[in-house]
């Protein structure tokens, strides 16, 4: 029993020093070094403050801002301990609405969501909660049903609003993988810097 | 479905066919003990282990030592994440879990699966994370390569009683083999946006006035093993939709590529070490076709849509968008779900939970026909090694001869206890799903209404003894109930079907290498693929169907009924 403890205990510790603390630590310098931003989460600083992360989506309901999609992360309910309450765009519990596909919830969530948008034929991507409850990016379809509105709550000609969605709007990585995109934060945040 | 869509899943799979072929030759030098460049590394640990490396182990030897190493992580793990409360790296303040949501999670690293019944972000100190959860990443993988390697060892020679020195095996793995790649991949993942850093949670205030509190931490290192070596336990709740932990679709390919290139390249590993290449590309064949139908049917099922949804004038151009996130795109969501599933990985980058019933349908598939398209790491190899003995025994059946696979007679003690280690999947899932069904307390963890509850259900426990991971995330799976029941399945879906596995790979080592006469069956070509490909749906398969019919097969017929829950 000792002879296979032995060798056991002490594999399993020393490759725990090594994999476990001295690799991921000297990985964490070499990275903090080579990639800073990257590597600290990508944020955005705005007059010296954190104001989010590039990465991370953040919930906008001003109809001066573009929306982004639904999002299901919750939140500890102050008045019902235990229990949770919805709060979108909660980035400290990333989360999805686990929906069923014949979920009624979910049909009736999305048909409030079409008809808040106007109804008819709505991008899917704005009417269904995403994935992480963080996505930080909307379809370009999705942006251009918000433009008129955007424009019209700051007072801006909806082509300035329109080219301002075209020039933040992201393709395909290399032109090929994944899909054209527009990041909600960014966008935000150049419609602020038009002042 | 679009062609740029099929151009996608075609790219990464020739990427990663690409590198597997490297690799598997380089893998092949690892288990020979050929590579030095850590030799000091390595002896340190030798000496202060007492290991001996030269000195081989017979086949019950080696397993014991396996199980003794795997006892010794999951000893340490639990310890470190009952105390986490007490120990440094814990900016964010976290207690140490409870005893059953410990030992759900000790369990589910050491064995590869990481089922994750617990939110990274709000629960897992930087300390367990690293030092705990990082390390069985790589243990668990180094493990299941080993056993791999142990089982190619007794196909390689003839009349031989021993299979090799499994510590010598798990250091190499682990020195030569997952930390050079994981350091290279963890570096690309921080430059495509993953946070690599011990700082404390941020504080943002957002445009709106709203305060939003970012998570962070040493994600990129643990996310590139978690790949890699297909373990899959997200650092982050969400997993691999997390923006942290996937970035983007540059990011999601290159995860796809990661969980593929060691399943793929120890296939041809094998060739390379029973000295017959031709043996691994047949292995390889299967595998990737498996794949490559897989990933075509969820892609289908996805982009047409909800029907319920589209049925109200939603536009269907996009598919079925809830519990996705949009940077990936269906095509690499599609091939990332078959990839994650086939490959006993787990890490997701869709929420599987609102799939339409016939994609859900797929990723549940492949876990149940015994994780072997292409398997984990390693696991995945000697399940299919399972298969193919099977598939030679079918064969020989027909024409009344003794079975042979690689100059090794296949003969009743063998084909007893590959199927022996067959049913312990089917057994275990079923056994214990259906017991979770009646049980009232059991049942208090499904949310769904309808079929899709009993497909949750089935699911979590198909994941826990598949060794995957993945969740068909609704279940309310933090109960001591679930905890105890899924870490039994994982426990079971692990060494009860590995031990069996070595007895054959100790029965087969000790006989003769037999030359291939003309009445031997080739075991390279299309005919033997084929056949391999038929009973693995057949023998991996058929139990599962009453339940898939009762579970996403009759939601499928519901949903186009229109009908809602």
């Amino acid at each position: 029993m000792i002879a296979i403890l032995r060798p056991a205990l002490a594999v399993v510790g020393l490759l725990t020093l090594l994999l476990g603390l001295a690799v991921p630590l000297g990985f964490t310098g070499l990275a903090g070094t080579l990639f800073p931003a990257a590597a600290g989460g990508s944020l955005i600083e705005r007059d010296g403050k954190v104001v989010g992360s590039a990465l991370i989506g953040q919930g906008f309901a001003s109809a001066r801002y573009f929306h982004p999609r639904p999002s299901a992360t919750t939140a500890p309910d102050p008045e019902n301990p235990g229990s949770t309450t919805a709060s979108p765009y909660n980035a400290a519990a990333s989360a999805a609405s686990q929906a069923a596909p014949t979920s009624q919830a979910l049909l009736e969530a999305v048909k409030e969501r079409q008809a808040a948008l106007g109804g008819g034929a709505v991008p899917a991507d704005a009417v269904t909660a995403s994935g992480s409850g963080l996505d930080p990016h909307i379809s370009p379809e999705n942006a251009a049903r918000q433009v008129a509105r955007v424009a019209a709550a700051r007072g801006l000609p909806a082509a300035r609003v329109a080219a301002l969605v075209a020039v933040q709007t992201e393709g395909r990585e290399f032109g090929l993988l994944g899909e054209p995109r527009v990041n909600v934060l960014r966008l935000n945040l150049a419609l602020d810097a038009l002042r | 479905m679009s062609w740029i869509g099929w151009a996608q899943i075609a790219l990464v799979l020739a990427l990663a066919v690409a590198a597997a072929i490297p690799l598997g030759r380089y893998m092949a030098a690892v288990a020979h003990g050929r590579l030095r460049f850590l030799a000091p590394v390595e002896a340190l640990i030798y000496r202060t282990a007492g290991i001996d490396p030269v000195r081989g182990m017979g086949w019950r030897g080696y397993t014991l030592a396996m199980l003794a190493a795997n006892a010794a992580g999951f000893a340490l793990l639990y310890a470190l994440l009952r105390l986490q409360g007490a120990l440094p790296l814990n900016p964010q303040g976290f207690d140490g879990l409870s005893p059953y949501l410990a030992f759900n999670t000790a369990i589910s690293f050491v064995t590869n699966t990481n089922w994750q019944a617990y939110s990274g972000e709000a629960a897992m100190s930087y300390l367990s994370q690293m030092a705990g959860l990082t390390v069985q990443n790589f243990l668990s993988a180094a493990t299941g390569i080993a056993l791999a390697f142990a089982v190619c060892r007794a196909f390689a020679a003839g009349g031989v009683s021993q299979l090799g020195n499994f510590w010598a095996d798990l250091v190499r793995i682990c020195l030569y083999l997952l930390l050079p790649i994981s350091l290279v991949l963890g570096l690309a993942f921080v430059a495509l946006g993953m946070p690599q850093t011990l700082s404390p949670y941020v504080e943002a205030t957002t445009l709106e006035g709203a305060t939003q509190t970012i998570p962070l931490g040493p994600a990129a290192f643990q996310v590139a093993i978690k790949h890699l070596g297909t373990n899959g336990g997200g650092f982050f709740g969400v997993n691999a939709l997390h923006p942290f932990e996937g970035p983007g679709a540059l990011a999601a390919a290159l995860q796809i590529i990661a969980q593929q290139i060691i399943p793929f390249g120890l296939a041809l590993t094998f060739g390379h070490l029973v000295g017959d290449r031709r043996q691994g590309r047949a292995l390889l064949a299967v595998m990737l076709g498996y794949v490559v139908v897989a990933t075509g049917l969820i892609y289908g099922a996805e982009a047409g849509g909800n029907p319920l949804h589209l049925a109200f004038g939603i536009d269907p151009a996009q598919g079925n968008m809830e519990g996705k996130d949009l940077r990936f795109g269906l095509p690499l969501v599609a091939l990332f779900t078959a990839t994650t599933t086939g490959a006993s990985c787990g890490a997701v980058n869709a929420m599987f939970d609102s799939f339409t019933p016939l994609g859900g349908l797929i990723p549940l598939f492949l876990i149940q026909l015994g994780e072997v398209l292409p398997g984990g790491v390693g696991s995945g190899l000697y399940g299919m090694l399972v298969f193919a003995l099977l598939a030679v025994f079918v064969a020989g059946l027909m024409v009344g001869r003794t079975p042979e696979y690689l100059g090794k007679k296949v003969q009743a003690r063998e084909v007893k206890l590959a199927m022996l280690a067959v049913l312990v999947l089917p057994a275990t899932i079923l056994g214990l799903a259906s017991l979770s069904l009646v049980l009232p307390a059991a049942v208090a963890s499904i949310p769904a209404q309808g079929p899709h509850g009993l497909t949750e259900m089935l699911y979590a426990y198909t994941s826990a003894a598949g060794n995957n991971g993945s969740a068909f995330g609704g279940l309310a799976a933090d109960t001591p109930w679930l905890d105890t029941t899924l870490g039994l399945a994982m426990l079971l879906g692990r060494f009860a079907y590995v031990v069996p596995v070595m007895g054959i790979a100790g029965a087969l080592a000790l006989k003769p290498k037999l030359a291939a006469s003309t009445g031997t069956f080739p075991t390279h070509g299309p005919l033997f693929a084929g056949l391999l490909a038929g009973v693995i749906l057949i023998l991996g398969g058929l139990q599962f169907m009453p339940a898939l019919a009762l579970g996403p097969l009759a939601e499928h017929f519901v949903l186009a009924a229109g009908r809602t829950f």
